[in-house]
């Protein structure tokens, strides 16, 4: 219901565009916490593949996931440009990481086309809709639907 | 102004009244001629009625009602204390204890009346029933009210009764002993305020709701109501010991022409009302101050604080020992040294502080046991005494929470299982009545909890049967079980030795869940059992969750932190030293047998980075209750003070991480919880 409000309403909205596996995302500004650059991330044993480890954020202890092994790409390749993305959650923070944080964009709601199929690799259900940025074609991903998605996958397999 | 304002104090303090009661009530079942004692009982009985009066809850209030009339009864030597009345009383405050129970949740009282009790209560009176009610009767007897009206204010009140409204004076008095005036006089007024309008009142409304009056109200009330509505309306409020509704009409054809001369009367009345009023109030003062002092002495001065502000305090103080952590690391030189030396006395001072502040007696938990040993002792027709030392003991507040529900387990199984029928106590030659001891006391960095009998004791053989039943072991194995391995046994799930299941115990879901919750707030519990003299538990607790003293030790390229105070000795062996027992890998350690964990292996550390090519392993050697076992790490880094972290929501089902910690360098290290992994 939110997400279909955030479409039809004539509005701009500022999105954080990065990579992942040569294709580009977005992400509503709204929703994130900050961008960091990859910090020392403790692994945890007996944790799911995709959970990176945990690391520390101004004192809070927040898991990180790797976005690509959640989504079945390829494997994980850190580079200098790699970063971490924290989504804001209230009563608890994940972070996921991403090849490259590109920029910020104002998108205007009409510029931004819901889907009925996804032609990336991310499923039809984690995706928001498709934004035009001149003739680059971005997908929004719908991020807490992905996370909850992952709270639930998570604390049921550790049962 | 609202009543739900006063719901939180409200609640508090039932809770303790209702805790002061049943001590004191537990105390006069043993000295029933105490005056003392019955004049405490009384004062929070009529404390409590009170106050839930004003809050409006009526249930409550009938039932407090019916108990102070009994307790008054007592008083005045019309009825003597037996352990059927210390019964019946009992219960009422259960069900007292039920009503806010069920107010702290829905802020309601809810619909249950307890009729039986009620009446059971009536019945202790006999014929004093028919006393009481005329004493209520005699009571509202009728006085003026003292409302002062201006020609044009009953030019006013002249033209509403021609439209064919109805204008009345109401004159009200509440009771003396009424605890929050402000509350009580809001209630009133909302009430009237849903039959008609207040047009004048005597105090002002907004006297009314800064509790400037004393306990007379006087009200002229515009309505289309009968007179009837108001009177029951009113005199259905608690606490409310007059209520007297006049038609204000008589009044109004009677001043018409003599308007002047009853202004004046008015005012007298009213300067002798107000007279009066000072006094009574003076008297109030005074009394309230004298009693003041006197709590003063029994008491030091407290504030209540909510607990979330004390979390926040200790949240800063870790972050304040983390950031000291990393200037140690990260500072050497020898000019900033001293400084630093300082900064970590005040930052272990401050620590220690807010700790103390965090920490209550165990006293909160431990009060309400006297109770239930008396009511458990009654159900299984034993006699039992306990005996409590050491409520004075302080731990975290976080652990005092959760303590409760299993060491009422343990006090359980003491009186169900332990000790023995008096019957049975006389013919091994022991007193009729069984002790169960419950001693509490600090050591080092744990506060330890002791619950002893000197009941029967465990029988082994009957463990080791029940043992093979259950399949924990089999029969072959049973035989050889020491009797230390068999006291481990009956901490297993759905073991139970009673051979009868009573509704005190016996259903095989106690000691397991016991063992759960004390190791969840990272404690244990051991058991010691003589048969013929008696069993005793004993519970370690840390004395803090927050702010652990730790080990940190390299598992390969993994830095890890593993609790001080479980940790025995740290040995370094040699890889020959390890013997193959039923495939498990062990060790000889000063003649004991010792088994050892990989823990690289366990943990899932890169084998490559584990791989230790010396002769010598470093094993660190953990104590859990009689059970002791080796961990094998690559390296030792040092003790540290570490600061306990959750790992969050998502990751928190993984058993054998206790939780994380936040290094000097802004890294996580991650805490083993050892008892999950031996």
């Amino acid at each position: 219901m939110n997400n279909e409000k955030v479409i039809n309403a004539s509005e701009v909205k500022q999105y954080i565009i990065f990579n992942l596996a040569e294709e580009e995302y977005g992400i509503n500004i709204e929703e994130i916490e900050s961008i960091n650059r990859i910090q020392g991330i403790t692994r945890v044993p007996k944790a799911p593949t995709y959970i990176n480890g945990v690391i520390n954020v101004r004192g809070d202890i927040i898991p990180v996931m790797s976005l690509r092994k959640k989504l079945n790409f390829e494997e994980d390749t850190f580079t200098n440009s790699s970063r971490i993305i924290i989504i804001k959650k209230q009563d608890a923070s994940i972070a996921i990481i991403v090849d490259k944080v590109k920029e910020v964009v104002g998108l205007d709601s009409k510029s931004v086309e819901s889907v009925q199929e996804s032609n990336t690799k991310i499923g039809i259900d984690y995706i928001k809709g498709v934004g035009k940025i001149g003739n680059r074609i971005v997908t929004i991903i719908n991020i807490s639907k992905l996370i909850e998605n992952i709270e639930e996958e998570l604390i049921v397999g550790l049962r | 102004m609202d009543v739900s304002q006063y719901l939180q104090i409200f609640i508090e303090e039932s809770r303790e009244h209702l805790q002061n009661l049943n001590d004191n009530l537990l105390q006069l079942e043993n000295n029933p001629e105490n005056m003392n004692i019955l004049n405490e009982i009384f004062r929070a009985a009529h404390t409590l009625k009170g106050m839930s009066g004003t809050m409006g809850y009526n249930n409550m209030q009938k039932l407090t009602h019916t108990m102070e009339s009994v307790l008054a009864e007592i008083r005045t030597g019309n009825v003597s204390v037996n352990s059927k009345l210390v019964d019946v009383l009992f219960k009422s405050l259960d069900a007292l204890e039920n009503y806010i129970n069920v107010i702290t949740e829905t802020g309601k009282e809810g619909t249950k009346e307890y009729k039986a009790l009620i009446s059971d209560l009536s019945s202790l009176l006999e014929s004093k029933g028919e006393k009481i009610k005329n004493e209520v009767k005699a009571e509202s007897r009728v006085t003026n009210g003292s409302i002062t009206l201006d020609s044009s204010e009953t030019e006013y009140i002249k033209g509403v009764l021609n439209q064919g409204k109805k204008v009345y004076t109401i004159n009200m008095q509440i009771d003396e002993g009424c605890l929050l005036k402000g509350a009580r006089a809001y209630l009133i007024t909302k009430n009237m305020q849903d039959f008609g309008e207040i047009y004048k009142s005597n105090p002002t409304l907004k006297d009314m709701e800064e509790e400037k009056f004393g306990f007379d109200l006087s009200f002229i009330v515009i309505s289309l109501d009968e007179r009837r509505v108001f009177e029951e309306e009113l005199s259905s409020i608690a606490e409310v010991v007059k209520v007297e509704v006049i038609d204000f009409i008589s009044n109004v054809k009677a001043d018409d022409n003599k308007n002047e001369v009853k202004k004046e009367k008015i005012v007298t009345i009213e300067a002798v009302e107000e007279n009066k009023q000072d006094e009574i109030d003076n008297q109030d003062e005074k009394t309230e101050e004298k009693s003041l002092d006197d709590k003063k002495q029994l008491s030091s001065k407290t504030v209540r604080v909510d607990i979330s502000r004390l979390d926040n305090l200790m949240n800063l103080v870790s972050e304040l020992i983390i950031v000291k952590t990393r200037l140690e690391e990260e500072v050497k030189t020898s000019e900033s040294n001293e400084a630093l030396e300082y900064l970590e006395r005040v930052t272990t001072n401050l620590h220690d502080a807010v700790m103390k502040v965090r920490m209550v007696p165990v006293e909160r938990v431990f009060n309400r046991f006297p109770r239930m040993i008396r009511d458990l002792a009654q159900n299984l027709s034993k006699s039992i005494v306990l005996k409590m030392t050491g409520e004075d003991t302080e731990l975290d507040r976080t652990v005092i929470d959760e303590i409760g529900e299993p060491l009422i387990h343990l006090l359980r199984n003491a009186a169900d299982h332990g000790l023995e029928i008096p019957e049975e106590r006389v013919k091994s030659g022991k007193v009729k009545q069984g002790v169960i001891n419950l001693r509490a006391y600090q050591d080092g960095n744990n506060v330890v909890i002791e619950v002893e009998d000197d009941g029967k004791g465990i029988n082994y053989d009957k463990v080791r049967r029940k043992a093979v039943e259950v399949g924990a072991v089999s029969a072959e194995l049973a035989v050889n079980l020491s009797q230390g391995e068999l006291l481990q046994l009956i901490f297993a799930p759905s073991f139970s030795t009673a051979d009868q299941i009573t509704n005190v115990s016996g259903r095989g879901v106690g000691l397991d869940v016991v063992k759960t919750k004390i190791e969840a707030l990272g404690g244990n519990v051991e058991v010691k059992s003589e048969v013929g003299k008696g069993t005793k538990f004993i519970v370690r607790l840390p004395l803090t969750l927050a702010i652990i003293q730790a080990l940190m030790v390299n598992i390969g390229k993994e830095r890890y932190a593993i609790p001080l105070n479980i940790i025995q000795t740290i040995e370094d062996i040699n890889v020959t030293d390890i013997k193959h027992i039923q495939k498990r890998e062990t060790i000889l350690l000063r003649d004991k047998v010792i088994p050892i964990v990989r823990l690289g292996r366990e943990l899932g550390v890169s084998e490559e980075k584990s791989e230790n090519k010396t002769n010598t392993l470093t094993i660190v050697i953990t104590k859990k209750g009689e059970r002791e076992t080796g961990f094998v790490i690559d390296s030792l880094i040092g003790e540290q003070e570490i600061v306990i972290k959750s790992l969050g929501k998502y990751l928190a089902s993984i058993k054998m991480i206790a939780g994380a910690t936040i290094l000097g360098n802004g890294e996580v290290a991650l805490i083993l919880d050892i008892n999950m992994l031996v």
